[in-house]
């Protein structure tokens, strides 16, 4: 059994779905971003499967997936940042929790 | 001069919206506001008077509106006639209006007397100068309007009330005529103008049966404003109104309007087949003339004897223009509104001094009154007809004139100057001779403010009536004159009759009521039926009060009675079906409408109570959501 593109694709979506399934149903703030990381991460896997079957002389896939990755680092500062504010001054990272802007 | 002519009205009229709007504030309280555009328009008038006199006429004219293709024409003329009137309604009214400040002092309307005496100036003088019918009536009106205002002047008093009324509605009914007549010569020629009418009576197109009643139609209109027979009833109730007013308008002027429309029109009388319409003239001025004066024997009210001596001249006046004296009846018109504006203000003096008209109270004010014993006795003379006054010149003329065209009028005339100068010197001899008859009256000599002007009314009355005297060619009769129909010469006979019937008048007074050989008391048992038919008035006011205004208020019962059940019925049936109506559809509004409106509101309302639970402000169950629709579309774009 030779590996090709369709594996590639079924494990990035199980890695999806395990991710939106993290981002749903978790409520820690800190868990939901790492489900957001595990989404991106299949969107990578994705965009390399595709590069190599797809259009093997081709870099844009995996330009393109380094650029992503470069995006997940600034965004896991950004949400790790907003967390930390957020449990400065509600003192709980549990979004359930944080609704002070909920009428 | 003759150009602005049009201002003469104008100052009286703006004289009263002056002393209207700021009465207390203006010169003597207004009084002088007043005096002084009379006396203005006295000096124009005299100015105008003298250029007439040199043979000049005017005419201006404007057009008002225009109906179709008829236009309706206003403007004013000057011509002789107008000259001697405008003279007449200045020189008088100025006299008057000063005589006023006297004996309106201390009256708590005081400014309105003066605005309204204004009013009726401007109204006389727009009469007066109006060179078409409907100018002409236009004034007619606003004399008839300020009579009404005048007479009801002290409207506390119900009897003035009552007069004021009177005066209008009795009016009115010749006013009705008249209208009817102006509408008639309107649609038979087609304009108002005075000279175009009677170029179009000259012409013939207005002639025959149709001049008669248009004449006549007019002669209503004269009627009821000169107080003739049968519309005379108002005049004597007038005297309700203060003095003043009974001088100069229910003697002087207003109610010779009706003899200036005659003399004004007096083509359309003269023209109409036979002198039809002249003759009733005369007719009716002759009984009025010979009626009202045997009234005024047996009054007792000092002002009513005027009253129905102004009544009994004015007959006179018509008298004069219907035997085709058309001179005659202009001249007696003149000297009359002098003398009995004189006779009027110095019984105003005397009651002034009395505070009452009852001459039964009066006698022998001749002592402590000089100047009003004095001035009416100058009156009383110029009113009987004694030579040289003013009275004798006109009264023998129209005698004169109706003894060659209507000898029966003659007689009637003579017996009427017998009768007047009785009635007035027994108002001489009651008033001013013998003892004070009332015991808790002081009477004193009015003050200078009411005695000069009744000396210069005595200076005119005496000697006015010389402007037509033959001795010098009668120039009045060269003035005023109608050409067709010739005047009389002077008859010195006749004038010597009628000298001697007014000084056996005065004489049969004296007997009476001076020297008393035969006593009143026993002249009244001795003609019983006559006495009670004088004192009544010869029933005219019984009369009307049984054929006119009885069923008159018959009729307004059975019409409440009519309009209380049957109309209002009907009405009230009609808002008693809509009430009904009104609550089935309170029931269908309170139900279906209000019932759907609300209804809709509770719908919305549950759904809304449903719905609010998807929003739960947490974005997990919305991505949640977005997750299980994305899964949707994929399964979707699967199995298609």
């Amino acid at each position: 059994m030779t590996v090709g593109l369709t594996h590639y694709l079924v494990v990035s979506t199980l890695l999806f779905c395990l991710g939106l399934y993290g981002v749903l149903t978790r409520r820690n703030a800190v868990a939901i971003l790492m489900g957001i990381e595990l989404m991106l991460n299949a969107g990578n896997i994705n965009l390399v499967a595709f590069n190599r079957y797809v259009a093997p002389g081709a870099v844009a896939g995996h330009v393109f997936a380094l650029v992503v990755i470069t995006l997940a680092a600034c965004e896991a500062a950004i949400g790790l940042a907003l967390v930390m504010a957020a449990y400065r001054s509600l003192e709980t990272i549990h979004v359930d929790e944080i609704n002070v802007m909920k009428w | 001069m003759l150009a602005v002519a049009w201002i003469i009205p104008v100052l009286p009229f703006l004289a009263f919206w002056l002393i209207i709007f700021f009465g207390r504030r203006l010169p003597g309280e207004g009084a002088y506001v007043a005096i002084g555009a009379m006396g203005i328009d006295a000096l124009l008038s005299i100015a105008i008077l003298a250029q007439a006199v040199g043979g000049a006429t005017y005419q201006a004219n404007m057009v008002w509106a225009v109906l179709g293709d008829r236009a309706l024409e206003i403007g004013y003329q000057i011509d002789p006639l107008t000259a001697v009137m405008l003279i007449v309604v200045t020189v008088v009214g100025s006299l008057i209006f000063i005589y006023s400040i006297g004996y309106m002092h201390g009256d708590p309307r005081y400014p309105r007397f003066f605005a309204y005496m204004s009013l009726f100036a401007a109204s006389m003088l727009t009469l007066v100068l109006a060179n078409n019918l409907l100018l002409l009536y236009v004034g007619w009106e606003g004399v008839g309007l300020c009579s009404y205002l005048l007479i009801g002047f002290w409207f506390e008093r119900p009897s003035a009330a009552r007069a004021a009324i009177k005066a209008f509605v009795t009016t009115r009914i010749g006013d009705t005529f008249m209208f009817i007549g102006i509408l008639l010569i309107f649609f038979t020629v087609g304009t108002l103008q005075f000279d175009q009418i009677f170029e179009a009576v000259e012409a013939g197109h207005l002639a025959g049966v149709t001049l008669t009643l248009a004449a006549l139609l007019l002669f209503g209109g004269a009627v009821g404003k000169s107080a003739q027979v049968p519309l005379h009833v108002w005049l004597p109730d007038a005297m309700e109104g203060p003095t003043p007013v009974s001088a100069l308008i229910h003697a002087a002027t207003m109610v010779a309007a009706g003899v200036y429309l005659v003399a004004r029109t007096y083509l359309l009388f003269f023209g109409s087949p036979d002198h039809g319409a002249l003759t009733v003239v005369a007719w009716i001025g002759g009984i009025t003339a010979l009626m009202a004066a045997t009234i005024g024997i047996v009054q007792d009210d000092i002002k009513r004897v005027m009253a129905y001596s102004t009544i009994s001249q004015l007959g006179y006046m018509m008298m004069g223009l219907g035997v085709l004296g058309f001179t005659a009846g202009v001249f007696h018109l003149m000297t009359h509104a002098f003398f009995k504006a004189l006779l009027f203000l110095a019984a105003g003096s005397v009651i002034h001094a009395m505070h009452t008209n009852d001459m039964k109270e009066m006698g022998g004010l001749g002592r402590v009154m000089p100047w009003t014993y004095g001035t009416m006795l100058v009156g009383a003379l110029a009113l009987s007809g004694v030579p040289p006054f003013a009275g004798f010149w006109s009264k023998d003329e129209i005698l004169l004139e109706a003894f060659h065209h209507n000898p029966p009028l003659f007689w009637v005339g003579l017996v009427g100057a017998f009768i007047t100068a009785f009635y007035v010197f027994r108002m001489i001899f009651l008033t001013f001779s013998g003892p004070l008859r009332s015991h808790h009256a002081h009477p004193h000599e009015s003050p200078a403010v009411m005695t000069v002007p009744l000396v210069a009314l005595a200076v005119f009355s005496g000697l006015i009536g010389f402007v037509g005297a033959p001795w010098w060619g009668n120039p009045f009769h060269h003035f005023v004159e109608f050409e067709a129909a010739e005047s009389v010469p002077f008859d010195l006979n006749l004038a010597l009759l009628s000298t001697a019937v007014a000084l056996a008048g005065i004489f049969t007074a004296a007997v009476v009521y001076y020297w008393k050989w035969l006593s009143s008391a026993s002249l009244r048992r001795a003609a019983r039926p006559l006495y009670a038919l004088l004192v009544h008035k010869y029933y005219w006011d019984e009369l009307y009060a049984f054929a006119v205004v009885t069923p008159t208020l018959w009729i307004a019962r059975r019409l409440r009675v009519f309009d209380l059940y049957v109309i209002d019925g009907a009405v009230n049936a009609v808002g008693i079906v809509f009430v009904w109506l009104a609550r089935l559809y309170r029931l269908f509004d309170l139900y279906v409408v209000d019932g759907l409106v609300n209804l809709i509101g509770w719908v919305t309302g549950k759904v809304g109570g449903v719905l609010r639970y998807v929003q739960t402000g947490s974005p997990q169950n919305y991505l949640l959501v977005i997750a299980f629709g994305v899964i949707v579309l994929v399964i979707g774009g699967i199995l298609r």
